[in-house]
């Protein structure tokens, strides 16, 4: 039993030894109360509507989204629009399909099964649109980044006049949270920029918090049932490890050799 | 295998074993006469060999979906972890199986040390070990490059490049390996190719690594040969298998705390952005468990000695069995070694950490240390030790320390000088 102790101290160590290595680099990021981290995390559907709220009027100019798809949008453990919701969501947008029978490209409302709307053709269109700085997919965008949804929440309102003696070229701005303080993506969310069909107050704070949700979700779409099945397993797991537990100490009172 | 014959009772059971003895194999493996006092620490053979079969049948499932080709593949790991069903479960307990694969491998391989099972007459089971050891990093290295992330591409980059330091031929390796001028395309099509094919080489070697522990048996932590079967040793079935089966769900419950609530702390970010030859990401890091041998590699400042000095690292240990003169097996009759025993894993512990850290400064001073120190261990301390040690008295027989109070002390004090001589 004591070496079995000891296995459970370098677990211990080699978990804390992960996690502190992951967190050498950080900065000191904003925070919030995330409702998704912890052993029952869930998203907030409201976050998770207001954010693909601001998703759409603000960020969905430059970013795409290729991964989501609208059917994700009435699916469970996302935001959960109902099915017609999610259907004249998708019907808002022009889709580019075919050819048809003339051999010609034409387009027609989006459909549930439609991939998101990429907002350019291409990568070298959406340089050119964006002074040289390509707008990054933000299917998995939270998940490529070191600080995770602390970082982009942070860095959404991390928007300052730069330091004395510092000069930006032009199209260039000073975040304190970007890597090397220099962004090419000006301060998009201002004061009451949406508005809300909850009434929520649509203040930069609360629209940072609500599309960091949304991306969060877009890129673990299924965070809620990970975190519902890992309970089940892990308790699972500790009661099976018990009953062998006890199994083995009857098996081995035959001899008379401790275990 | 010098077991009493095994008679099958039923008719059929006899035509067919006297035809293929799979009965005999069976009542071997449930009869094996395994030391009663093994602790925990021998658990993790069986963890090994549950994480590889995890490894192959979540590999499988995998490869159904995923497809090789540097256009599609990020795409395809984003379908899996969304679209297929459990998809990302799959992905996640293999992507963390790994990691899980190496904490348990490092563990055998430390207990090896600690107990001298690689000494004679094992060095067959060690050296089949090393080799396992090698293909594991090798499939852990080509599987980590197929999501075609950021670190797959520039991992990949990296370290196919190593071999250009390689005289001469090197550069022409280094093409040969790419299958072309750059890693692309035909790069991740026979990475594919490779990983898939090296789980299955290493379970034919982890059936070559069992047989050859069959043969000689067991080593425990007392370290002493014991004889089998007898009061010193225990069925296989049911004492090893209840015991192996507890530890191994103590190992799934901190598998499972990985997979399902922190499955992305152990790889790096950065993967998460698609493979882009145009940019060259700030710091390129191999996973944790490389990280050591990452460290030596950079230690070195001419790269083919650096290249020469991360492979003897892990060589060296193939030398081993020779390399140690002690005839004491396990560190408990062996003070000193005890020290320099904790030494190297505090040495390999900071190889490991230096190596995640740029290498400049104070780190790379330290990782130069430590990678001296590294090579003198296993150079110099392991066979000096051997000759100066003054080992304690080690017990005739495994119940004699567990029944405590031995008539037979001052004749295992005999033995011991006689051992030493």
């Amino acid at each position: 039993m004591k070496s079995y102790l000891r296995i459970l101290l370098i677990f211990i160590l080699f978990f804390g030894f992960s996690v502190k290595s992951n967190s050498a680099e950080k900065i000191e990021y904003l925070k919030t109360d995330w409702s998704f981290k912890g052993l029952f995390g869930k998203f907030d559907r409201g976050a998770l509507q207001r954010g693909y709220q601001v998703y759409t009027e603000v960020c969905s100019s430059c970013h795409s989204m290729k991964y989501l798809s609208y059917r994700n949008l009435a699916e469970k453990g996302g935001p959960e629009f109902s099915l017609a919701q999610a259907k004249a969501i998708a019907a808002s947008f022009e889709v580019t399909d075919g050819p048809n029978d003339d051999g010609e490209m034409f387009t027609r409302p989006g459909k549930l099964s439609d991939k998101f709307v990429m907002p350019y053709d291409n990568v070298k269109a959406a340089q050119a649109a964006n002074g040289g700085a390509y707008p990054p997919d933000m299917s998995v965008l939270v998940k490529a980044r070191g600080g995770g949804v602390d970082y982009i929440y942070s860095l959404l309102q991390g928007y300052e006049n730069p330091p004395e003696g510092m000069s930006l070229d032009d199209g260039v701005y000073y975040n304190k949270y970007m890597y090397g303080n220099k962004i090419k993506m000006a301060n998009q969310l201002s004061d009451g920029l949406v508005a809300y069909g909850d009434g929520t107050t649509a203040s930069v704070e609360q629209m940072s918090k609500d599309v960091t949700t949304f991306l969060m979700w877009a890129a673990e779409p299924h965070l809620e049932s990970r975190h519902q099945m890992g309970f089940k397993a892990i308790v699972y797991l500790i009661i099976l490890t018990i009953l062998v537990y006890f199994s083995m100490k009857r098996i081995w009172s035959r001899i008379e050799t401790k275990v | 295998m010098s077991d009493q014959e095994y008679i099958p009772k039923s008719k059929f059971g006899k035509w067919f074993n006297d035809r293929l003895p799979l009965l005999t194999l069976a009542s071997h493996l449930t009869d094996y006469p395994t030391p009663k006092n093994l602790n925990y620490w021998w658990t993790f053979g069986g963890i090994l060999t549950f994480c590889l079969i995890t490894q192959i049948v979540t590999g499988l499932v995998l490869a159904m979906h995923y497809i090789a080709h540097a256009d599609m593949a990020f795409d395809s790991v984003e379908h899996i972890m969304r679209d297929v069903n459990y998809g990302w479960l799959i992905r996640y307990i293999h992507a963390n199986g790994a990691s899980m694969f190496f904490l348990a491998v490092y563990i055998h391989i430390f207990r090896s040390l600690f107990y001298g099972s690689y000494k004679s007459p094992r060095e067959v089971i060690w050296i089949i070990g090393i080799i396992i050891y090698l293909l594991m990093m090798a499939a852990a290295f080509l599987g980590y490059v197929l999501p075609w992330g950021q670190m797959s591409f520039w991992g990949a980059t990296v370290i196919t490049n190593l071999f250009s330091a390689i005289p001469l031929v090197g550069e022409g390796i280094v093409t040969w390996l790419w299958g072309g001028y750059s890693v692309d395309n035909p790069t991740l099509t026979r990475f594919f190719t490779l990983h898939y094919l090296i789980p299955f080489l290493i379970l034919g070697l982890v059936v070559l690594h069992i047989w050859a522990l069959h043969v000689p048996g067991n080593n425990n932590p007392v370290g002493i040969d014991i004889k089998k079967p007898s009061k010193d040793t225990v069925p296989f079935h049911p004492y090893i298998v209840i015991k192996d089966g507890f530890a191994l769900l103590m190992f799934m419950i901190v598998f499972a705390f990985f997979v399902f609530y922190t499955p992305n702390i152990l790889g790096h970010a950065d993967n998460y952005i698609e493979a882009n030859p145009l940019v060259t990401p700030a710091h390129i890091v191999p996973e944790w468990y490389l990280l050591p041998f990452y460290a030596i590699l950079r230690s070195v400042p001419d790269k083919l000695l650096g290249v020469v000095a991360m492979l003897s690292a892990i060589l060296i240990l193939a030398a081993l069995p020779w390399l140690d003169t002690s005839k004491i097996r396990s560190a408990v009759f062996r003070p000193l070694y005890r020290q320099f025993y904790w030494i190297l894993v505090a040495d390999v512990l900071i190889l490991g950490y230096v190596g995640a850290m740029p290498a400049e400064g104070l780190y790379l001073l330290v990782a130069r240390v430590a990678t001296a120190y590294y090579f003198l261990h296993f150079l110099v301390v392991l066979p000096i030790l051997g000759y100066r040690e003054k080992t304690l008295p080690v017990p005739l027989s495994i119940t004699e320390p567990v029944l405590g109070g031995s008539p037979n002390l001052a004749l295992a004090k005999n033995k011991e000088k006689l051992e030493v001589k």
